[in-house]
């Protein structure tokens, strides 16, 4: 997971990608950022800490996932598209290979106490989950309305023993729980962790997110080789609220650009539509949570609302990196309806017996319109499973009937 | 001169600065609530510029931002209603107060421009990192005669309390206690204890306590080691809970409470 070369898509000494990221946080949180920025790398490659966390994502996370090859899926489209199940994690997501991570890093920092965001619920679960397994105190703030939509991840939290708790300023999704959670680590400075759940936050934050998701594409590599003889597909394809699964999944192939790297975005009702999350379609430069990234903002430089059917699209900016990918071309971001996710989804769960998030089946919903032949090879990070999205797709049954 | 520097140097204890945010209440209460404010004897006034996301204030000032921002304040409207008070009598010193993004997007040096247009002597932006202030702002502030004010918390190492102490030239505000703006700290022995072991460092710049300072025992208590105060939460509660036609009566009232005016002999 070390990497020696420079690139323009990682982060440079300063906290960078580009014009993107840095730490523009308060005072009150100067010291806890300074603390995780100077020991972040020494700890995470510690070969202790490593041998830890190696035997944690085999042993509790089950890694590696499946790399499988969609069959059904690949004739329809008409190209050889290949899913890495992260689905298949224990907690249903990518999230838990980021919160095993990070509750190493809190325990060596001698933190007591866990403070995290959530939007879809899924951070949350994976965040309760290794609180438990390492016996820390967990909070989890969670917008009053995704605790409505997502109740079955709520009652998941609870049954592992975190607090949840409701954000109920400004929009009550998962921007608003960020800030909360920001608060209660401001209020709590010395004992306490926050573990951000995607590639967003003041640096260190985004590389370390970022450097514990990698795990999806240095699977990918060894996978793909042993199944076609090539390291390298076509195209990477992932969704992006914050970015984390689309941070692991792009992560060994940034620097390799014969890989066409295809990030979705949530457009809600349509990205003109005025309920929308299409952050790179719809947003400026600008600073929000400790970061400056792409953003969608007023004219003013207030932060927009966002809107998206899935919880954990629902975010108003991107992770800095994302930023920087998408300034630079290096990624390709589509804008992707709620009715392209839902057709998505019902289409992978009746041919290949799979029902995603309906994070994920916004990245299924770019595989017609990326131009993929017959001959390529895609890749799509299948980022979580739809259990918690039962309520919404129950809503839709009579559609796809 | 600027008014800031003036004040510090003729005023050295029981500074109080006050905070409201501007367009709250109502969009025009701005310059009002500015005059009752001088009249009713505060030494300093904090305008706050309405933001959607403010993570260092608690849910008091966060409220009024959004109240603010739903009648339609904005960064370029907080400027016009500033535009001639200095040619109507208003002589206090002011800061503004808020985030970096809405000054971003209005252009950093448009905004430090408007600033001395108006009169504006000083700017405190919570998420502008004190390496960011050094790189790209310092040589604007500076063209434009702007101070700009840096937090402190009980958590500050001293060596940075004096690099930041280096940087700064209008005042260090010690945040009280590990929170959100509103907070209700007592004036505790560890906040005592903060505030005496900062007094050591010996500062070059006045030092404002804030957070946590509600009525006349807490600024008293916190402007023992220091050079004054600062009152937010409580001052926009006050505004919250005041009809309109008596607001300029409470505004007087509750500057009186804070400090009062001793007795002439």
């Amino acid at each position: 997971m070390t990497l020696t070369a420079p690139s323009p898509y990682r982060v440079d000494a300063s906290g960078y990608y580009g014009p993107f990221g840095g730490a523009y946080v308060p005072e009150m949180l100067y010291p806890n950022v300074e603390e995780l920025r100077d020991n972040y790398l020494r700890i995470i490659e510690d070969p202790e800490f490593q041998q830890e966390y190696k035997q944690l994502l085999r042993d509790f996370a089950g890694r590696p996932t499946p790399l499988f090859l969609a069959q059904r899926l690949s004739a329809e489209i008409g190209t050889t598209i290949y899913l890495k199940r992260e689905d298949l994690c224990h907690t249903g997501a990518h999230k838990i290979n980021n919160t095993i991570g990070q509750i190493l890093v809190a325990q060596r920092l001698g933190k007591k106490r866990i403070v995290a965001e959530t939007g879809a619920g899924q951070h949350g679960v994976a965040t309760a989950t290794v609180c438990a397994l390492k016996g820390l105190e967990c909070i989890v703030y969670m917008g009053a309305i995704d605790i409505e939509r997502q109740k079955p991840n709520v009652d998941r939290m609870r049954m592992l023993g975190a607090k949840v708790v409701p954000a109920t300023s400004g929009s009550q999704t998962l921007k608003d729980a960020t800030n909360e959670a920001m608060r209660h680590w401001i209020s709590n400075p010395t004992d306490t962790h926050y573990i951000i759940g995607s590639v967003v936050g003041p640096h260190p934050y985004p590389d370390m997110v970022a450097r514990f998701q990698s795990i999806i594409s240095a699977e990918t590599i060894n996978q793909l080789l042993e199944q076609t003889g090539r390291a390298t597909p076509n195209f990477v394809l992932a969704c992006v609220g914050g970015g984390s699964n689309a941070a692991g999944a792009f992560y060994h192939y940034l620097d390799e650009p014969g890989v066409r790297l295809i990030a979705a975005e949530a457009a809600g009702q349509g990205v003109n539509s005025g309920h929308s999350a299409a952050t790179t379609a719809l947003g400026k430069p600008g600073i929000l949570h400790g970061a400056s990234t792409i953003l969608m903002q007023t004219e003013d430089g207030q932060v927009t609302e966002p809107y998206s059917i899935s919880a954990g699209l629902d975010y108003p900016g991107i992770g800095p990196q994302h930023a920087q990918l998408f300034a630079t071309g290096r990624a390709e971001f589509l804008s992707i309806t709620d009715k392209a996710a839902l057709d998505a989804a019902f289409q992978l769960s009746r041919l290949e017996g799979i029902i995603p998030a309906l994070e994920t089946a916004h990245a299924l919903a770019c595989l017609p319109l990326i131009g993929a032949t017959k001959d390529d090879v895609v890749v799509v990070c299948l980022s979580g499973r739809g259990d918690k999205d039962l309520a919404t797709y129950t809503k839709h049954l009579e559609e796809y009937s | 001169m600027n008014r800031l520097t003036t004040l510090f140097q003729h005023k050295t204890a029981d500074v109080l600065n006050v905070y409201f945010t501007a367009g709250f209440p109502q969009l025009h209460d701005t310059v009002p609530i500015l005059k009752s404010l001088q009249d009713a004897g505060a030494d300093l006034v904090e305008i706050g510029m309405p933001y959607s996301d403010p993570v260092a204030d608690g849910e008091t000032i966060q409220r009024s931002n959004q109240q603010a921002l739903d009648n339609g304040m904005t960064v370029a409207t907080l400027f016009e209603q500033l535009q001639d008070i200095r040619q109507q009598g208003i002589t206090v010193p002011i800061l503004l107060m808020g985030y970096l993004n809405p000054v971003v997007q209005f252009g950093v040096e448009k905004f430090c421009q408007q600033c001395q247009e108006v009169g504006v002597d000083g700017v405190i932006l919570p998420d502008l990192p004190l390496e960011v202030f050094e790189r790209e702002y310092q040589p604007l502030f500076t063209k434009y005669g702007l101070k700009n004010v840096f937090l402190v918390t009980p958590q500050t190492s001293a060596a940075r309390v004096r690099q930041l102490d280096g940087l700064a030239d209008g005042f260090i505000y010690l945040v009280a206690a590990a929170g959100t703006t509103g907070a209700q700290t007592d004036m505790n022995a560890d906040v005592d204890a903060y505030l005496r072991r900062t007094k050591v460092l010996g500062l070059r710049n006045p030092t404002l306590v804030g957070f946590g300072i509600s009525d006349a025992a807490s600024f008293a208590a916190a402007s023992r080691h220091t050079t004054g105060a600062i009152i937010g939460s409580a001052f926009i509660r006050l505004l919250q809970n005041t009809p309109a036609e008596g607001q300029r009566q409470a505004i007087q009232d509750f500057v009186a409470g804070i400090r009062p005016v001793p007795e002439p002999a």
